[in-house]
């Protein structure tokens, strides 16, 4: 391997990439190559930094200079500047509190607030080597675990290990992921799969697609892993087919697999055979939900079946199959490699580990971060995601995506994990949080939830089917100042129908973003009603927003 | 999803669309056929050779797979990404859901429309763009997010949206 004297990061996630990244990238290479610095200075691709509301991001290594909101123009400067005379470009410095005028101070990246309170086990290269190449993933440990697994641990012993781990589903539901591997181990026949579910369809999520745009070997790593455990063959990777970036990179790294023999027969000599295939979604939320996911894979509309029998027993193409998400897997190899105690010293005693979240909405840093889980809001809205943008005031969170649940202020304090957060009637799920700052209106943005659900209805079964329909057309009466009387009963009444009648968990949980935010803030929705008034002020475009038609290739 | 549909087109390919060799459907089913699953994969290379997917393509499919056309039908409309009906040159597919719609995402639909004079859902008369409304597109940290053929563009504002489509006429 070459050495050299300088490495410069810059970020080809996805979000960057629609920031003119790539001519960043390209400047930078050519910038070097003029002053003859090629064989000196690597510029490297890399995966996800995290700070997506400040792309494109370069980092410059061994010193760890973090420049943010680069454009191509700013670049001979940069090569000059640090590169040649080791001088720090003050004014692309990240600044923690941006806006506060003059140039920001130099800090080593791990020294930010955004980085201090993380722990990256998840994100351990995203940012750090460049995805395209299986060199750097094994250079950094990669397919060590694989490597310790197969050579040195039975199958139920890397069952065993990660169902003492502790580690739970990080799709959504937080499911043991030991205890589903064990229950497709236990289950009888020979042919059995290993799913990766990458249909990430939750609004206000996007980790599954920076992990596999930023480490996709992690993640292929992880479903080995998970075949040799359970006696699978074959693995499927399912992803939405709006991430070509993230299907690029990970055919890509299969092919490399591949070549190395991590993937194929006979892996590492030990008589395993394993490969993966990715198939290409075509545009269905409700297709993340695993038994609808697997009727999309064995060619259907995308319909959820009725659980029992679980995936485990009965699965895709009718075998015992174990589905697990992008996040979920890419924990596998550290497990292994670390050991479950290892893995309990991070998070709580019920949910141990960390939890990738996305940050969106009106705070300072939008973007991608992981964190212990059992942390609270409060920390991380004020701690890493730097504050409310403005320095406006918080109202509220929504946390697990639009179908999670909607907290208030009173309850910032409360640590987050799959148990606390059902507890005050929300959900951890995907890991989305919304943050709302006072200016917008509550029940504007529970019209848009409502309607998500209504569009994302597979109609299969009555119960979400209609009642999505009705939710939202509730919703639109009371933002548009036009509710009847007994709306609001109605309402609640349909909310419990659904998440008692639903099919699955789509029904059931669309009500629920709209039960918890008229729990903390009824008397926004009072207003709507009964004074006709929307208190924020937003609420009018809605009456024009709800004459245009909805989309739909269907009419 | 989940509305019923009537089938659009009378079984022949439309005149002004790009002709298409009904063999090159042949080839894209005979790659497929034995592999389980495969209507999926097999109707989206359909949809990048034909464009759509038209009755007529549906049917050779359906026959290549050994499949009923109700079955292939019923999962052409299912998934939006599939179209039985032909689009403008570029769809432009906006994301609509909570974490845009809070950034702005309205008035990025509204300067949309007003420059395109189209709704969702329709194509312009010179057939260059079709506007969609989408849920979320995964690029919620850039947001409001939009869609144009398959790159995305983030951040935007009425104005900056503009810009954008410029780099499409
Ligand atoms: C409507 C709906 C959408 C879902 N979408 C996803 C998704 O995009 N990705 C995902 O991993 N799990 C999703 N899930 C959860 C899956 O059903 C399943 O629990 C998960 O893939 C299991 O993997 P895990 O145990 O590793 O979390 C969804 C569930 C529902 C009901
Ligand atoms: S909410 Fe618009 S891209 Fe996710």
């Amino acid at each position: 391997m070459r050495m050299f004297r300088a490495h410069v990061l810059v970020c080809a996630g996805g979000s960057c990439s629609l920031k003119a990244n790539r001519a960043v990238q390209e400047r930078l290479v050519s910038e070097v190559e003029k002053r003859g610095l090629s064989d000196e200075i690597k510029v490297v691709e890399t995966g996800c930094f995290g700070l997506c509301e400040q792309g494109p991001t370069v980092v410059v290594y061994p010193e760890g200079v973090l420049y943010c909101k680069v454009t191509p123009d700013d670049v001979p400067e940069l090569v000059d500047e640090h590169l040649l005379k080791g001088r720090f470009v003050e004014r692309l410095l990240y600044q923690e509190e941006p806006a506060a005028g003059g140039a920001a101070a130099y800090q080593k990246i791990p020294e930010m607030d955004f980085f201090r309170g993380q722990v990256r086990i998840v994100l351990r290269n995203c940012g750090l080597i460049d995805p395209e190449s299986i060199e750097e993933y094994i250079g950094s440990g990669g397919y060590q675990a694989l490597g310790k697994a197969l050579a040195k641990m039975t199958p139920a012993q890397v069952v065993d290990e990660v169902k003492a781990s502790g580690l739970r589903g990080r799709g959504g539901a937080g499911f043991p992921t030991g205890l589903k591997w064990e229950f497709a181990s236990n289950a009888k026949g020979d042919v059995k799969y290993i799913v990766c579910n990458a249909d990430e369809g939750e609004p206000g999520t996007f980790k599954d697609r920076l992990i596999l745009e930023g480490d996709p070997h992690a993640v292929l790593e992880g479903m080995v892993l998970t075949g040799y455990a359970v006696g699978a063959r074959k693995g499927y990777v399912y992803i939405r087919g709006e991430y070509g970036l993230s299907i690029e990179r990970l055919e890509q790294a299969i092919h490399q697999a591949r070549e190395q023999g991590f993937l194929g027969s006979d892996i590492f000599g030990s008589g395993f055979d394993f490969d993966v295939e990715v198939r290409v979604g075509a545009g269905a939320y409700v297709c993340g939900e695993e038994t609808a996911l697997l009727e999309s894979l064995e060619g259907n509309r995308g319909e959820p079946r009725i659980k029992p029998p679980y995936p485990a027993q009965v699965g895709l193409f009718g075998k015992p199959t174990v589905i697990n998400n992008v996040e979920t897997l890419a924990n596998v190899a550290p497990i292994i490699s670390n050991g479950a105690n290892w893995f309990r010293g991070y998070g709580t005693e019920r949910c141990p580990g960390t939890k990738v979240f996305t940050l969106t909405g009106d705070i300072v840093n939008e973007g991608l971060i992981e964190v212990p889980m059992g942390i609270t809001l409060r920390e991380v809205i004020f701690g890493i995601g730097g504050g409310i943008r403005g320095g406006r005031q918080f109202k509220m969170a929504q946390t697990g995506g639009t179908a999670g649940g909607c907290l208030s202020a009173e309850l910032l304090d409360v640590p987050m994990d799959y148990d606390e957060l059902s507890t005050v009637g929300s959900a951890l799920g995907s890991g989305a949080l919304l943050i709302l700052d006072d200016t917008h209106c509550i029940v504007d943005v529970a019209h848009v939830f409502a309607r998500f659900f209504e569009h994302e209805s597979c109609g299969k079964c009555t119960p979400c089917r209609e009642g999505t329909m009705r939710l939202s057309e509730i919703m639109a009466r009371i933002s548009a100042g036009e509710a009847c009387q007994g709306d609001l009963e109605n309402l609640e009444a349909l909310a419990r129908t659904m998440s008692m009648a639903s099919l699955c968990p789509l029904g059931q949980s669309a009500p629920l973003p709209l039960t918890s935010t008229l729990k903390y803030f009824r008397d926004e929705f009072d207003a709507h009603i009964n004074d006709k008034q929307c208190p924020v002020g937003t609420c009018r475009s809605l009456a024009h927003r709800a004459a245009l038609v909805t989309t739909g290739k269907e009419e | 999803m989940g509305k019923r549909v009537r089938m659009p087109g009378n079984g022949a390919p439309s005149e002004g669309l790009k002709r298409v060799d009904p063999e090159a459907i042949d080839t894209i089913v005979a790659a497929h056929a034995g592999h389980e699953g495969a209507l999926l994969p097999v109707l989206r290379e359909v949809q990048e050779v034909v464009g759509y997917l038209p009755e007529w393509a549906l049917k050779r499919v359906a026959l290549g797979l050994g499949l009923s056309l109700s079955r292939v039908y019923g999962v052409a409309t299912f998934y939006s990404l599939f179209t039985t009906k032909p689009k403008g040159q570029y769809v432009i597919r906006v994301c609509e859901s909570a974490p845009c719609h809070v950034q702005g995402a309205q008035e990025v639909i509204n300067a949309l429309m007003r420059e395109l004079g189209v709704g969702f859902g329709e194509t312009t008369p010179d057939g260059r763009f079709t506007l969609e409304a989408v849920s979320c597109l995964g690029t919620c940290g850039v947001a409001p997010a939009v869609m144009i053929g398959d790159r995305v563009y983030g951040n935007l504002t009425p104005e900056t949206v503009l810009t954008v489509l410029e780099e499409y006429s």
